[in-house]
């Protein structure tokens, strides 16, 4: 599959991603490699394959409904770039 | 031109589970900004999400009640988008395995009756809510919804009137209810619709463009949503001879519109892809079983029992079922021996009113079914009138008090003693020679006045038949 500078453009604003030109072409060439490891991928036969979705053989992990309090609201505003004493502070985005 | 409306439903149901989708934090409404998250919820890197067993059970009974075919295999998928509602730039919905698919649902509009289809019913996970701050110009976002658990039921566009999707909503509304997988409050923002609309000429069978409409936050707003959204788009092809196009519209209570969104850009593109951190879950037959085993008794069974095993009407069978507690109130007041036409009356009647008057639900009500029962029986006995029974009702309601001894405490039981009734009237009809002059001229309405002072003359006791019919023999005799 012909990765385009186009496409990068399209997949850089789906990502929020900012790439400087030159980088728009050399990414080109990585994905272009990448998609073409499926190209591989996709010549075996795989009709008598079941589909999977996970790697591991694990089903119906589940937990009770039961509740229980984290209580480190300070700890985990603390991870963000913005915040004041009892939320996440973003830019304007509402319109 | 005649044209048809055609409309399909999208509604977001909260599931009733105290704890989120993938976390043990509390479903709480309200709370302080960010006290009902953890790193899970708010996305941190390297928390692992773990599935609800309640909200599988309650998304598998609501797939069951709309009968749907249930996914046996079914996988949660991630929705890519940025927008910081969304702590970890993704939802996890079900995109590719959704746990219900091709249901039906019935409904009755008028006499007529017909079946929407639902396309699918997937799980996924509110999104936190965003609070703009003009003062310093930043959005502060509170993560507390985040990850509460939500069904999205999806219809085929087999709607042609607001009058279909109102019913429809009812049906979803009940039939959640009485699983009792969700409140469905729409004031609370429990049960959420968008409406996809277009309209054609009648008689077309092509689909025209449709536009999507939100914030829809009660049943009066859609049906007005969907009448101006309908006139709209009629008007544009007709009149000014333009397209519809498509796009999201948000309705405006205040303005009586829907307005245009300005629609992000490539907002449609998902890019969903198979969630990796939540195992696959199996609905094995015996499991479905014992669902379809616990399901209770439906509202449409229910109206239809009433009305066969207790003869009462179609109408009160419909307000005794509106909610399964107020359907387990009736049933359990016949239960302790009421009739079940005077247990329909009451409830209707003043259980209904209290309820008003003080803005209760059914639940709340501590006043006990077998207490309106003991009630209802003592009128029934002949020990308490009517009107006076009300009153002890409205007394004793608020804290369930004890009736006899209220009754006792307050000399209310009913004078049954012919002798003493017969003495009251005659009485009154001494003291008072004008009414019965103006009685015996023709005055018909002089004997409600007598009526009232014979009531009044035994504190409200009198068995209103019995006084009745001896003031009605005296005046007779006169
Ligand atoms: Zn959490």
């Amino acid at each position: 599959m012909k990765i385009t500078t186009e496409l990068v453009d399209y997949v850089s604003v789906l990502s929020r991603l900012k790439l400087p030109e030159e980088e728009k072409v050399k990414m080109a060439g990585e994905l272009e490699q990448i998609i073409g490891y499926m190209d591989i991928l996709n010549r075996l036969d795989t009709s008598d394959i079941e589909p999977m979705s996970h790697t591991f053989p694990v089903k119906n992990v589940l937990r009770e409904d039961v509740v229980e309090d984290f209580g480190g609201r300070a700890a985990l505003l603390s991870n963000a770039p913005a915040h004041d004493d009892t939320a996440f502070l973003v830019p304007k985005t509402v319109d | 031109m005649n044209w048809e409306v055609v409309i399909g439903l999208e509604t977001h149901v909260e599931l009733a589970t105290k704890t989120k989708i993938f976390c043990s934090c509390t479903t709480a409404f309200g709370g302080d900004p960010n006290t009902h998250v953890c790193p899970v919820c708010t996305g941190m890197p390297g928390s692992l999400p773990v599935m609800n067993k309640k909200v599988l059970e309650y998304a598998a009974k609501a797939s069951l009640a709309l009968n749907c075919d249930v996914t046996q295999y079914c996988k949660f998928d991630r929705k890519n988008y940025f927008y910081p509602d969304l702590p970890k730039a993704y939802q996890v919905s079900q995109l590719y395995l959704p746990i219900g698919r091709n249901g039906k649902v019935p409904i009755q509009v008028g006499s007529e009756e017909k079946v929407i289809r639902i396309h699918e019913l997937h799980m996924e996970e509110d999104a936190g809510k965003l609070v703009h701050d003009n003062w310093i110009d930043q959005t502060r976002a509170d993560y507390n919804r985040c990850g509460v658990p939500l069904i999205e039921i999806v219809t085929e566009p087999d709607f042609r009137s607001g009058d279909e999707v109102i019913a429809y909503l009812e049906k979803l509304r009940s039939t959640l209810e009485y699983l009792g997988v969700s409140d469905c409050k729409m004031q609370e923002g429990s049960l959420r619709c968008d409406v996809n609309l277009s309209v054609r000429p009648q008689g077309s069978t092509e689909l025209g463009t449709r536009t999507e409409m939100k914030n829809l936050n009660s049943f009066k707003a859609i049906s007005r949503a969907i009448a101006y959204e309908a006139r709209r788009q009629e008007e544009l092809i007709e009149m000014d001879h333009k397209r519809v196009i498509q796009e999201t519209r948000r309705w405006d209570d205040n303005k009586d519109a829907t307005i245009s969104m300005r629609s992000k850009e490539n907002a449609q593109d998902y890019r969903y892809f198979p969630e990796p951190d939540i195992p696959p879950m199996e609905l094995t037959d015996s499991y479905l079983d014992s669902l379809r085993a616990s399901m209770p008794e439906m509202a449409p069974a229910k109206r239809e029992r009433y009305q066969r095993e207790w003869g009462l009407s179609e109408k009160d069978a419909a307000l005794l079922t509106d909610t399964r507690a107020m359907a387990a109130y009736f049933e359990d007041t016949v239960a302790a021996g009421a009739a079940p036409k005077q247990a329909s009356d009451w409830i209707q009647g003043e259980v209904l009113r209290e309820l008003k008057e003080k803005s209760l639900d059914i639940k709340q009500v501590v006043f006990a079914p077998e207490a309106l029962a003991h009630l209802i029986d003592l009128v029934r006995q002949g020990k308490l009138n009517r009107n006076t029974a009300v009153k002890v009702f409205r007394a004793v309601f608020d804290d369930n008090g004890d009736i006899d001894a209220y009754v006792k405490a307050h000399g209310l039981e009913q004078v049954n003693d012919t002798g003493l009734v017969e003495q009251v009237v005659s009485d009154v009809l001494a003291a008072n020679p004008q009414s019965v002059a103006d009685y015996k001229a023709g005055k018909k309405k002089a004997s409600g006045f007598l009526m009232g002072q014979c009531m009044k003359a035994l504190k409200g006791k009198g068995d209103p038949k019995v006084v009745s019919q001896t003031l009605n023999k005296k005046l007779a005799e006169l």
